[in-house]
């Protein structure tokens, strides 16, 4: 009943092509947005700020970043978290070597260098598809983690590669408050996903599109392969880098190479196998879904644990989790491949109908 | 019955001696045809005669071993599909060759990339160039759709759609194009008379409409016949026959490779 | 020179490693175009359970058998559970469902036998055999030489199974064309899950042997990552491949560490294999023994 398109008419193009054309998803998403930066902020402490919604945006925002390369360009990658790290310790470095450096300048900087990374390791995809692609883009995972431990240029000459970030100020506001670094970082987060939403559905991501559901007949409708792939390196790329940068500077504050394995990668795999593959919407969900999954575990094994009376082992949890995510993720695979945002759609589309179906 | 009269254009495209192997195969050995402006130019042939490798040569999917191009007035070795494209060319596939995961608009929109210029940044903000070149190629888009008459499935994802309408929906994106040269690699495939009929009268539309140039393969003679100005028949990836659809009925060689006796 | 043929043998020797985890890989893939991820938990798996196994007081022979038969369980399980309802579906989803399964697959193990680091002896010293020392002046291990006769066994012994069976022939027919070979009335299913059983119990033996190399812990499962790039090289669907691309990462990432290293900081075996295989792709993307593959459209 609340969800119905009819009586809605789209009388020019530009109506048509808004970006949310339904009143209805126009209300909730003003609705979700002053939820965010007005309640939130009110209501949430510091455990749910800094614990959850921090990392929620940051994840979700690197999950756009693969989700514009696996998802809508097609291009399997296994190496999203190297992005991150090249990200982080480029923003980083710039904070430290280049005297008055604005602070999301050097983000936005530590993207561009995440970016042309990027491309070096997009360079293989225009010979080569599918899992030999994974491969290379493991490459970038080992190769970059390796580099930034070995060469301690990057981390000035700490152990390990070990960085602590710099205290975070803009236009002279401090940002040291687990409020102010979410305010931070759901503004960096929501700007960038419009501007990806904007993408994919501009002629850009038209091309990326063409190209994973069939590269030939792309090409001979001119979309140029190399430009268009790599674009999608380069960019998906930059999302990473700057979810990077954030996740340095405004989650963890003590970063070092080792942090951005291979685990990560596959993390933020599995948020958008979970959330949508294609879809902005399903990169937030999916990273939602991760970031909530171990806590509502811990959150049910406790109390178990009390009434039962007995000591769960130490790792259980660890490796229920484990099993957990790997379970969903064939689960979702087999059920629902295109994830949490499909669901999602059917179940808009059932409202559209609903509550008389015919 | 095409009207004869308009359709002698000059030499648009000229193949000569087009030699394609694929390792030790050959398909296509020392073809060398023409086509004219306006024309509806046929090329037929039994199953793995080369049919598909020349249209595939024409818009630079396969590159020849030997031999030269001529596409308006510049002759090459080969052609670039980026070229192809950018040069007026556009086709359609044998084997549906749709965006499979995007709906009917964004496939027919994706035929108007070329003519999008805005960078990605200006996209990703969606203002000035990226949103008014948005609309204006939108507003073209409809036009085919309305020639088309597919306005009903316009957001529906092509997945989705019926073997006839998808060909439909194929066609559509190769015209948003606007191509000069149009290849249809066997438009009419698989489809009942009536969605043959209407391919049939969409096709003869385009050509006069708009004045495209039409390469076709088809396999249902009685189309061909019909529709087409000059035929090519190829066999074994020689060429047996070349001329009016009348000169190939009668062609002796081409009656017994292919037509088979007269009905 | 002595030295480099000494880096150079015992690189050949652990590459006949890889070779082993790879062979598993190919095995899957050949049979139903699967590029199973989990193969590396696999291994993982059964070196735990058969360490496991023998501390709860099993003796070795028994412990083997039984281990055996789960790993054939276990694989015949996964083709039921895991990759029947995902037939037909895209490569890139079916791998991506092998990595869901390697995580089920650890956390199982791990909650299962726990997450200590064991040894695992095999009664194979891990030293220098006198003879070729004395002769050549060379160290080449005891332990080494005989993984990689064991491997060749394994290999041989697979090899004349595929050829000579007919169990292998059908596979053969399923490798070539999953829906002629149905056609013509091979069970499908059936060898699918015979060929995942095969590649449990590949992973046994690769599992054991690296566990006893290395001792049986969580880092075996990176073993698979390695055996990636042996299979660019190798093709995914040949097993001499396998066998080659293995020795050549095997030689070239030990070479690359002793030569190469020092002048980086080392510990570049970690990437070495993959960027050497990246680079390879550039030039010949279907491997060394795979075929060219032209598209039609």
């Amino acid at each position: 009943m609340l969800y119905r398109e009819a009586g809605q008419f789209k009388a020019s193009y530009a109506t048509d092509q808004q970006i949310f054309p339904i009143r209805q998803d126009r209300i909730a998403v003003a609705a979700l947005t002053a939820l965010a930066f007005v309640i939130v902020p009110l209501v949430a402490d510091q455990y749910w700020l800094s614990a959850i919604l921090i990392p929620f945006l940051i994840f979700a925002l690197a999950a756009v970043g693969l989700n514009i390369l696996t998802g809508y360009a097609g291009q399997l990658s296994l190496g999203t978290a190297a992005f991150m790290a090249v990200g982080a310790f480029g923003a980083w470095n710039f904070v430290l070597r280049v005297p008055g450096m604005p602070l999301l300048v050097a983000f936005a900087l530590g993207g561009i260098c995440a970016a042309l990374v990027g491309i070096v390791f997009g360079l293989p995809s225009l010979r080569i598809k599918g899992f030999y692609l994974a491969v290379a883009t493991l490459a970038a995972q080992f190769f970059v983690v390796w580099a930034l431990t070995k060469f301690n240029w990057f981390s000035n000459y700490s152990t390990s590669g070990v960085i602590t970030t710099q205290r975070m100020e803009i236009l002279g506001f401090a940002f040291d408050t687990p409020r102010a670094k979410y305010f931070l970082t759901l503004t960096v987060v929501v700007v960038l996903a419009l501007a990806a939403k904007n993408m994919v559905r501009s002629s850009i991501g038209r091309a990326w599109m063409a190209i994973r559901d069939m590269d030939v007949a792309a090409e001979v409708i001119g979309i140029p392969m190399l430009r268009t792939k790599l674009l999608a390196f380069a960019i998906s790329s930059f999302y990473a880098g700057v979810a990077g940068a954030l996740y340095a500077y405004c989650y963890l504050g003590t970063v070092e190479p080792e942090g951005f394995n291979l685990d990560l990668s596959f993390k933020i795999l599995f948020m958008i196998i979970l959330g949508g593959v294609g879809s902005i919407l399903g990169s937030f969900l999916g990273a939602g879904f991760i970031v909530l999954l171990p806590i509502f575990l811990n959150t049910v094994a406790r109390p178990l644990e009390n009434l039962l009376g007995l000591s769960l082992p130490p790792g259980l949890m660890s490796n229920l989790e484990l099993i957990v995510f790997g379970g969903l993720i064939i689960f979702f695979l087999i059920v629902e491949p295109h994830g949490l945002a499909r669901l999602w759609q059917i179940t808009k589309e059932k409202l559209r109908l609903w509550p008389f179906p015919h | 019955m095409a009207t004869a009269a308009r359709k002698s254009g000059d030499v648009v495209l000229k193949l000569e001696n087009i030699s394609l192997a694929f390792g030790g195969v050959k398909a296509l050995s020392d073809i060398s045809f023409d086509v004219r402006e306006y024309e509806v130019r046929a090329i037929i042939g039994p199953n793995g005669a080369g049919k598909s490798s020349l249209l595939n040569v024409i818009n630079g999917v396969y590159h020849p071993q030997q031999g030269t191009i001529m596409f308006r007035g510049k002759q090459r070795r080969d052609m670039d599909t980026h070229e192809a494209a950018a040069q007026g060319i556009a086709r359609t596939f044998q084997n549906i060759a749709l965006f499979r995961g995007m709906t009917v608009l964004d496939n027919i929109m994706t035929g108007r990339n070329l003519r999008m210029n805005a960078t990605f940044i200006e996209q990703a903000i969606w203002v000035g160039r990226a949103r008014r070149e948005e609309l204006e190629n939108r507003r073209k888009v409809e036009e085919v759709i309305d020639f088309l008459e597919i306005q009903h499935i316009r957001k529906t994802p092509v997945g989705r759609l019926p073997y006839g309408l998808q060909k439909r929906v194929e066609l559509a994106r190769a015209l948003a194009a606007e191509p000069s040269l149009l290849l249809l690699d066997e438009p009419m495939a698989g489809m009942n008379v009536e969605e043959k009929q209407d391919m049939c009268r969409f096709v003869l539309d385009v050509n006069e409409q708009y004045g495209t140039t039409i390469v076709l393969i088809e396999h249902d003679m009685g189309v061909v016949m019909d529709i087409s100005d000059r035929v090519v028949v190829l066999d074994y990836g020689k060429k047996i026959g070349d001329g009016t659809p009348d000169n190939i009925r009668n062609n002796q060689t081409v009656i017994d490779a292919y037509l088979g006796v007269a009905h | 020179m002595s030295f480099f043929f000494e880096v150079l043998i015992g690189g050949l020797l652990s590459g006949v490693m890889y070779s082993l985890v790879a062979l598993g890989f190919v095995l899957i893939y050949k049979a139903s175009g699967v590029f199973n991820f989990a193969q590396g938990s696999l291994v993982f798996f059964a070196a735990l359970t058969f360490v496991g196994l023998r501390e709860h007081g099993f003796n070795s022979a028994l412990a083997l058998l039984a281990t055996l038969g789960v790993m054939i369980v276990l694989g015949l399980l996964i083709e039921r559970i895991v990759l029947r309802p995902l037939v037909n579906q895209p490569q890139i989803t079916l791998f991506m469902a092998t990595i869901g399964l390697s995580f089920v697959i650890e956390g199982f193990a791990q909650l299962l036998w726990g997450a200590n680091v064991r040894g695992l002896e095999l009664g194979i010293q891990d030293e220098p055999i006198e003879q070729i020392t004395t002769y050549t002046g060379m160290n080449v291990s005891k332990f080494d030489l005989s993984a990689a006769g064991i491997a060749a066994l394994l290999v041989t012994g697979l090899a004349l199974f595929f050829s000579r069976t007919r169990i292998g022939r059908a596979l053969r027919a399923v490798a070539d064309d999953h829906q002629a070979a149905l056609a013509v009335g091979i069970p499908l299913q059936q060898i699918w899950g015979i060929v995942w059983a095969v590649a449990g119990f590949v992973a046994l033996v690769a599992g054991l042997l690296w566990g006893a190399r290395n001792g049986v812990q969580f880092a075996l499962t990176f073993v698979a990552l390695k055996a990636l790039p042996v299979l660019i090289l190798g093709g995914f669907e040949s097993i001499p491949g396998a066998i080659v691309g293995g020795l050549i990462v095997g030689a070239s990432e030990k070479l690359a560490e002793v030569y190469l290293g020092p002048y980086v900081g080392g510990g570049i075996e970690g990437w070495f294999p993959y960027v050497l295989a990246l680079v390879f792709l550039l030039f010949r993307p279907e491997g060394l023994f795979g075929e060219k593959h032209i598209d039609r459209v």
